[in-house]
């Protein structure tokens, strides 16, 4: 029993080995919904049995890693059947370590999850930039090789900032003579003592670092690079669960904060970065010609809202884990179904993409109705978070953060709806009616499920989800 | 033997500043690598009691970086027949001179931070400090993809001398760790760099450009 911890981070990384082994290029992608459904329903047997949660040793599942851990694995089982259809349309490429990264990234994302001390969770963040750097450069194209070389040096230095910041921390306990140790249970304990100084130093040391790996502005700027020229699929994992476990590590660091009494710091600190990144990210997004670099800023915008979110603290803060679930499943629907539109008109800007309606129904509906859902309308899951975050807002009294928050909304309504009209809409020109690409099951089923849970968070939150977010938020005010 | 800390510290910062003002890629790596390898030498200096673990630690780090890195990084040189670094955004004295300040800079804010009564005096927090400005420098001014791994090395030796104040109080692992990651980090720049000297035939990262708003 006491092995799910292990199961769970190590069955991936054995598959990932089992691919690079597997010879036949057509049938190595089944690896990956085998994986993924024998990772999710692990993952939904643990979040149900409290007993399998017992830690081991470093491995712990606080309750807001729990509902990280059931949100990547409902990802990546989705996003692994229209893998399959993706590697098939790229049949005559060798899918070995893109399948085997995939499979890895896996398991590095659920020990990040697990890993309840600094400096193994940072390690372990790490080791996501490593197996997804092959997967940005999948293409092998000079573009993607741009891609990876601005996403790993810049991402590289962001972990370098955040190890400085776990040291500081470390020595934040060690200077007031507190036995020294990176293990959350014993900073969360030791909290108020903590050297006031070197905290302060470490919060923003470390809010920078793994905020560029979140792709907070201003240190977003690998993000429209790397996810405009990574595969959908891998867009969409990297939005959906990747992102999720830096914001994992911010929420850990600002836990502590918070039961150092440092919560007004640190709350400023996150709402700032907040509205700056929702700000920078409807900046970028009016006249956007690329609909992959497009989402990438969305992505940025979304991060914001998380951070801004969990910044307010209280409902706000539950507003932010409800919006997690519901941002990942929205971008799963957005990258997935820009995948297929990128392969059935040839290109990803709105140039050449037009009438995307009519030349692939379903992919072009579903990231129209994308679009509407991830912008925060009715009837849809993120309506429902932002809605929570801006009724927080004005319930605290911060009149002036709602209001921007609102104003911000609007721009990348604006911005974001421009692009993804003109993609829509229309008709397909004459030169991409001779591509052959046609939406098939398996590419088009896991962008509806997506959509449909995207939907279906939006008009009822099943009593199983609302309890998983309702002591994620809680546990930021308790302390062990 | 903590006596020799301080000037081996002070050596690693003319080094910085030297690696800051040089043009020759090569010297530049080379400095680097000797930087690492004095690095090397701290955690035998800072441990009270003389034991196998530092020994270890120490023998890797000097391997490591003063060695293994190095030589990865001079091979993917060789092989893409570079010399200098041509006409950085900064010139090369006035990012000598900024990085003179960087110093400065963190000589004030280590004032700011309070040390343990073991650590009063010694230079390893400023040392630290600008050690990682310096290599941000090295990372923002620089073109040569190579440069800014170097660059990125500089800043990776700024935060092991910040490990240094932590030796006693960490577990090894996450020093080893560390030392891991950083070569598993530098293995997988060194390729990426080798397919950007494929794909442009040169490691001058302006040539990356396709991508920009």
């Amino acid at each position: 029993m006491i092995a799910m911890a292990f199961a769970l981070i190590l069955f991936p990384v054995a598959m990932a080995g089992v691919a690079m082994a597997f010879p036949s290029n057509r049938a190595r992608p089944w690896l990956l919904p085998f994986t993924g459904t024998i990772h999710l329903v692990l993952t939904v047997w643990t979040l149900r049995n409290p007993e399998l949660q017992a830690p081991v040793g470093w491995l712990v599942l606080d309750p807001p890693g729990r509902l990280i851990l059931l949100v990547i694995s409902l990802m990546f089982f989705l996003c692994s059947f229209y893998a399959i259809g993706y590697l098939r349309y790229r049949g005559d490429w060798s899918n070995r370590t893109f399948t085997s990264c995939l499979l890895a990234f896996l398991g590095v994302m659920t020990l990040v999850i697990w890993s309840h001390h600094l400096g193994l969770m940072w390690v372990a963040i790490e080791g996501t930039s490593l197996v997804t750097a092959p997967l940005i450069y999948f293409n092998r194209t000079p573009r993607s090789i741009e891609a990876t070389w601005k996403y790993l040096l810049i991402c590289s230095v962001g972990i370098a900032l955040a190890l400085l910041g776990s040291f500081f921390l470390a020595y934040a306990s060690f200077h007031e003579g507190l036995e020294s140790s990176l293990l959350f249970e014993d900073l969360l304990h030791h909290a108020p003592r903590l050297s006031k100084p070197w905290l302060h130093t470490a919060f923003v040391l470390l809010l920078v670092g793994y905020g560029t790996k979140m792709g907070l502005a201003p240190m977003h700027t690998w993000k429209p690079d790397a996810y405009g020229e990574a595969p959908g699929i891998v867009g969409a994992l990297l939005a959906g669960g990747l992102t999720n476990c830096a914001f994992l590590a911010v929420l850990r660091i600002y836990h502590v904060m918070v039961a150092a009494g440092e919560r007004v710091y640190g709350g400023k600190l996150l709402i700032f970065l907040g509205l700056l990144s929702m700000l920078v990210a409807g900046i970028f997004m009016i006249g956007q010609r690329d609909i992959k670099r497009m989402l990438a800023y969305s992505s940025v915008e979304h991060m914001g809202i998380l951070v801004l979110g969990l910044g307010m603290g209280g409902i706000g803060a539950f507003g932010a884990l409800l919006h997690l679930l519901n941002n990942s499943m929205t971008k799963g629907v957005l990258f997935l179904s820009a995948g297929n539109l990128r392969r059935a008109y040839d290109s990803k800007s709105i140039d050449d993409i037009s009438g995307a309606m009519r030349r692939l129904p379903l992919s072009g509906t579903l990231f129209l109705f994308g679009f509407i859902a991830i912008t925060g309308s009715p009837p849809f899951g993120p309506f429902v978070s932002e809605f929570t975050i801006v009724t927080a807002a004005f319930l605290d009294g911060r009149y002036v953060t709602g209001a921007l928050f609102l104003l911000f909304l609007l721009i990348v309504f604006m911005g974001m709806g421009g692009t993804v009209l003109a993609a829509v809409q229309g008709r397909p020109s004459g030169r991409s009616r001779l591509i052959p690409y046609r939406d098939t099951f398996l590419t088009g089923a896991p962008v509806v499920v997506f959509m449909a849970l995207s939907l279906l968070l939006g008009l009822w939150l099943p009593a199983p989800i609302r309890t998983l977010v309702q002591e994620a938020a809680h546990y930021l005010e308790t302390r062990p | 033997m903590s006596s020799l800390i301080d000037p081996i510290l002070v050596a690693v910062l003319l080094l910085n500043l030297f690696a800051l003002g040089n043009s020759r890629i090569m010297t530049v790596i080379r400095v680097v690598g000797v930087q690492g390898a004095l690095l090397g030498i701290l955690p035998l200096l800072v441990h009270e009691h003389f034991g196998l673990l530092p020994l270890v630690v120490s023998l890797l780090t000097v391997a490591l970086k003063g060695l293994v890195i190095p030589f990865m990084l001079l091979r993917a040189m060789r092989e893409a027949q570079i010399r200098r670094e041509v006409a950085p955004s900064v010139g090369f004295l006035p990012s000598m001179i900024l990085g003179a300040f960087s110093i400065g800079f963190s000589v004030l804010l280590a004032q700011e931070l309070p040390m343990t009564q073991a650590h009063l005096g010694l230079l390893l927090v400023p040392a630290s400090l600008s050690t990682v400005l310096i290599g941000f420098i090295m990372l923002t001014t620089r073109y040569k993809a190579i440069s800014q791994v170097v660059g990125y090395l500089i800043l990776e030796n700024g935060i092991f001398i910040f490990g240094m104040l932590l030796v006693e109080a960490m577990p090894l692992m996450v020093e080893l760790g560390v030392l891991l990651d950083l070569f598993v980090g530098i293995f997988v720049i060194t390729i990426i760099v080798n397919h950007i000297n494929e794909a442009f035939s040169s490691m001058d990262t302006r040539k990356l450009s396709a991508l920009k708003e």
